[in-house]
């Protein structure tokens, strides 16, 4: 059979670390990129005698989080332990919730090239995340980092309602920008705060019975979820097409050679052995505490891109861009409001800004300029002092060394020539070097006002104004 | 006089009255650890010589006219479960040899802030696993009564020192019977709190659900003054419970007219030794002679107890014990090259027999399969203990019986049987399964000599209650002034 003729079933569970100040159960600090260890005490250690106390903050954020993926919020829960061993889980358990999450039975929609589409969510909960292992090559040995052990998660269990690549992708970039807008996890997806394992069997269209799945663990790039993810169902369809089974086991994906590998045999099977945890007491929540919560919830994606459609005019697609990245939208907002050109700031973020976060791969957060650095560029080009090409070399110095566009243009002689008699006598100069053009032109080939427009930008190092100059050239030329 | 013999609140009144120095109490105790250490075997860390130090730089404060706290330079004794800040606490385990927490229990900083002086850490099972202190990765302790005999367990360390005078009160910790059994065994006064009295931060968790510090005294005024300084809330421990501040020595009243004990026959039956059953009797009769209103009634659950404890403690120390991994603080097998082998040769090697046998029987009744059949059906037991309990305390303000099926037995007796070490705990467990407060106090002597204990149980945070019950009988009966250890070979 062709791969049309299978039925691709998905199933998502996304890790987002909360961006509170400290960690679930204790009071070290979160902060990523500290020396190892540096961000330990006694209980995140594990140290014997030591216990755990819950980060209300935690539950607030979680709380939130489901509120904003239209979930209920359970009244009554409770932390369980997940047991195994590993050199980065000190506890040797990990405090989870198992089967009283805080939240249940949620959805957001998502928009496909076939549509909206509702994706349910299962449940959210909150768990500790574990430490780290740096393989020392030196040693061959490993040393532990205990540093992320507690930072606090969620774990957002979707349904298995995906049916293609696209609808993950797309779900990924909804449920991120969802949890940036109600600022409760920053997502960064290169420091590992956003991460997710997909599930994925398929089975021939038309059959009911789901196919085995396998588990493709950690992965947290947009690019690679897609990569790992089209493979996986390619090998899955070779698999059945000859005559195999798929088996259900847990896959790791390899960026470089772009295949799956199996993480763990069969014999390692894990059994956690959950419980509910006997150190914290039961999670109850009022009505008053979720409703406080509710009211604090922010403008969603949906309504500010509705907003931006009619108060800005923006296009559907550009407001949708925009509006999938909390920073997007706040720079779009904030930049629009300093300088006035809404359209103009649209499009700086929609081709040039997205441009160069792609090419770096480089999640909009970490955009290095603010909102009144982009506006200044903005009206710079408005009052003519520089031009559009000039201003991508601008925009560029903002992403490497942001600082005033002003002083940017001034250091580096940028400011656009706008006095009369000088840009005429670079006119006469290019016309002069370029008869052949000149001829052209006149004979009516007006591809030749282009070039000698060109020559004389280059000439100018891209700084005379391209409207004085293509007036110039015209009146020299018909002279 | 011989200081050791006084309890400590007669030791204040001597301060108080200058008759006694605190470098006189320390340098007392000191020597009678040393007189007597070698044969009792209590101390896994004896702080003697620190604790000299420690006496003379109150001492001078006293001297120079400063004024310092009721509990000041008054010697104590610390179960080696509970951390103790740049001491070793090694719950009397291999595994933690070597282990110094950084950091002091909450219960030790009460101590300390009172000034208390620790003059050791005290000999236990290992991971308080057992009773009979023989499971000790370091020593085995002796009976002070009868040199022969176990002192009881888990916290057997800490009943025999006080016993035997080496401190004058101690720290243990109770998670199925752990001070109770072996307070009644070594002739002493145990009190476990209500779970939730007193906080656990800082205490080696053995069952979460289940453990509780308390205390080891000579008599029950000390046991009051001495749960006063522990008790309280601890932000730190979000299971523990506020319940205001409490003066517990305000309890110490003989007047018990009127006071409705319950005694529950099943507690009376099967496996209990006819001495101790007789004993008993003989305490409950005093009770109704001083005004007591005393009613059999029956407590059938209490059968399923034992079972509820082993399936919920075992589960709970199988995965508290996980951490004991061989990676950080632990001990770890030298000859271990791979991380499996560092796990199984470093757990194979430095967990006693016992401490595994509940790992095991832990990791089995959590395992995908077996934990409706197991843990979840023992929670569930566990709530129908809680009710029938809560039935008996809506007619009774007590309920009172054996601590120990039997007086304390010889050492080697029963530590290669454990079906029946675990039957010691049959009289005890029940209380720590509903979570409420019980006393120990000794009640008479067995035809050997072997002091018999009396466990009174209270309702939930009723400590008032079992306090003063056991009060109004010691003042009746003089027990320490009838009975000592004569530290029999």
């Amino acid at each position: 059979m062709a791969r049309e003729d299978y039925e691709v079933v998905m199933g998502l569970e996304v890790h987002a670390e909360l961006s509170t100040k400290t960690k679930i159960f204790c009071s070290c600090p979160t902060k990523f990129g500290a020396k190892p260890n540096t961000q330990v005490c006694p209980i995140c250690m594990a140290m014997p005698g030591t216990l755990p106390t819950l980060n209300e903050k935690v539950v607030e954020y979680a709380v939130k989080a489901g509120l904003a993926t239209n979930c209920e919020i359970s009244r009554n829960s409770k932390n369980d332990r997940k047991n195994y061993f590993y050199p980065d889980l000190p506890k040797a358990y990990q405090i989870s919730q198992y089967d009283k999450p805080l939240c249940e039975h949620g959805y957001i929609e998502i928009e496909t090239s076939k549509g909206k589409k509702k994706i349910g969510i299962t449940r959210i909960h909150i768990e500790e995340d574990a430490g780290k292992l740096d393989h020392d090559d030196l040693s061959g040995g490993a040393l532990v980092d205990l540093n992320r052990a507690g930072v606090p998660l969620i774990e957002i269990v979707s349904e298995p309602d995906f049916r293609s690549v696209e609808e993950v992708d797309s779900y990924l970039k909804k449920l991120k920008s969802i949890l940036e807008y109600i600022e409760v996890s920053d997502c960064k997806m290169q420091e590992g705060s956003y991460r997710a394992d997909v599930n994925t069997s398929i089975r021939p269209i038309g059959s009911q019975k789901l196919g085995t799945r396998t588990e493709m663990k950690n992965m947290n790039s947009f690019r690679s979820i897609t990569r790992a993810l089209e493979y996986e169902i390619g090998r899955q369809v070779d698999i059945l097409d000859n005559g195999g089974t798929v088996e259900q086991e847990t896959l790791r994906w390899d960026e470089v050679s772009g295949k799956t590998f199996s993480m763990r045999d069969k014999e390692d099977a894990q059994d956690y052995r959950y419980f509910p945890e006997p150190d914290l007491v039961a999670i109850k929540l009022s009505e008053e505490y979720i409703e406080n919560i509710r009211k604090t919830l922010p403008e969603m994606p949906e309504s500010r891109k509705q907003r931006y459609l009619n108060d800005y005019k923006l296009s559907e697609k550009d407001a949708g861009i925009i509006t999938s990245s909390k920073y997007l939208s706040d720079l779009f907002e904030k930049a629009g409001e300093i300088c006035g050109n809404y359209k103009a700031v649209n499009n700086w973020i929609i081709s040039d800004i997205s441009r160069i976060l792609n090419e770096t791969e480089m999640d909009p957060i970490e955009i290095p300029f603010d909102a009144k650095q982009l506006a200044k560029l903005v009206t710079l080009i408005d009052k003519g002092t520089i031009s559009s090409s000039i201003g991508k070399k601008v925009l560029e110095e903002l992403f490497e060394n942001p600082r005033d566009p002003e002083d940017i243009i001034k250091e580096k002689g940028w400011i656009q020539i706008s006095d009369e008699s000088a840009i005429k006598e670079i006119v006469q100069k290019i016309i002069e070097a370029n008869p052949q053009s000149v001829t052209d032109y006149k004979g009516g080939k007006d591809r030749a006002l282009g070039f000698l427009v060109g020559q004389a930008m280059k000439e100018t190092k891209g700084k005379a104004n391209p409207q004085l100059l293509n007036k110039l050239f015209i009146e020299e030329l018909n002279k | 006089m011989d200081i050791t013999e006084l309890t400590v609140h007669e030791l204040q009144e001597k301060i108080k009255n200058k008759e006694l120095t605190i470098m006189q109490i320390n340098e007392a105790y000191v020597n009678r650890i040393k007189e007597k250490e070698p044969e009792v075997q209590a101390f896994i860390t004896e702080l003697t010589e620190q604790g000299i130090e420690q006496a003379k730089q109150i001492q001078n404060r006293i001297d120079n006219g400063e004024k310092v706290g009721d509990l000041a330079g008054i010697p104590i004794g610390i179960k080696d479960i509970i951390c103790t800040k740049g001491v070793k606490t090694t719950c009397a385990s291999k595994m933690l040899e070597k282990f110094i927490a950084p950091y002091d229990a909450t219960v030790m900083e009460k101590i300390n802030a009172e000034e208390m002086i620790d003059l050791g850490k005290l000999n236990m099972d290992e991971f308080a696993m057992g009773g009979s202190t023989e499971y000790s990765y370091f020593k085995k302790t002796r009976n002070p009564w009868d040199l022969s005999r176990v002192p009881g367990g888990s916290s057997g360390g800490s009943a025999a020192a006080v016993s035997a005078n080496m401190v004058p009160w101690a720290l243990g910790t109770d998670t199925g019977g752990s001070i109770r059994q072996p307070a009644a065994l070594c002739g002493v006064v145990g009190l476990k709190p209500t779970y939730g009295l007193v906080s656990r931060y800082g205490v080696v968790a053995f069952a979460s659900s289940l453990d509780q510090v308390g205390v080891f005294t000579k008599d029950v005024q000390d046991c009051a003054i001495l749960l006063n300084v522990i008790a309280g809330y601890d932000e730190k421990d979000t299971t523990s419970v506020d319940v205001g501040q409490k003066d517990y020595t305000k309890s110490l009243q003989k007047d018990i007219k009127g006071l409705k004990i319950g005694v529950p026959k099943e507690f009376y039956g099967e496996g209990i030794n006819s001495e101790v059953k007789a004993s008993l009797e003989t305490a409950i009769a005093k009770y109704k002679e001083m005004g007591a209103e005393v009613e059999e009634f029956s407590l059938d659950i209490a059968k399923y107890a034992l079972a509820t404890y082993y399936i919920i403690a075992c589960a709970e120390a199988s995965s508290n014990l996980g951490r004991y991994d061989g990676i950080r603080y632990t001990y770890r097998a030298p000859e271990a090259k791979t991380l499996k082998e560092i796990y199984k040769k470093s757990r194979s090697e430095a967990f006693g027999a016992e401490v595994k046998r509940r790992i095991i029987l832990g990791t089995y009744v959590l395992s995908s399969g077996y934990y409706d059949a197991y843990y979840k059906k023992a929670q569930q037991v566990r709530t129908l203990v809680m009710n029938e309990f809560n039935k008996a305390f809506e007619k009774y303000d007590v309920i009172v019986t054996p601590t120990s099926p039997t007086t304390a037995f010889k050492l080697g007796s029963k530590s290669n049987n454990p079906m029946e070490m675990y039957l010691a705990d049959i009289c005890t467990v029940s209380v720590n399964i509903a979570g409420l407060p019980g006393i120990s106090v000794p009640c008479g002597v067995d035809s050997e000599g072997m002091p018999i204990g009396m466990q009174i149980i209270g309702n939930k945070f009723c400590e008032e209650t079992i306090i003063k019950t056991a009060y109004a009988y010691e003042q009746e009966t003089k027990f320490r002034e009838k009975y000592k250890p004569t530290f029999k070979k």
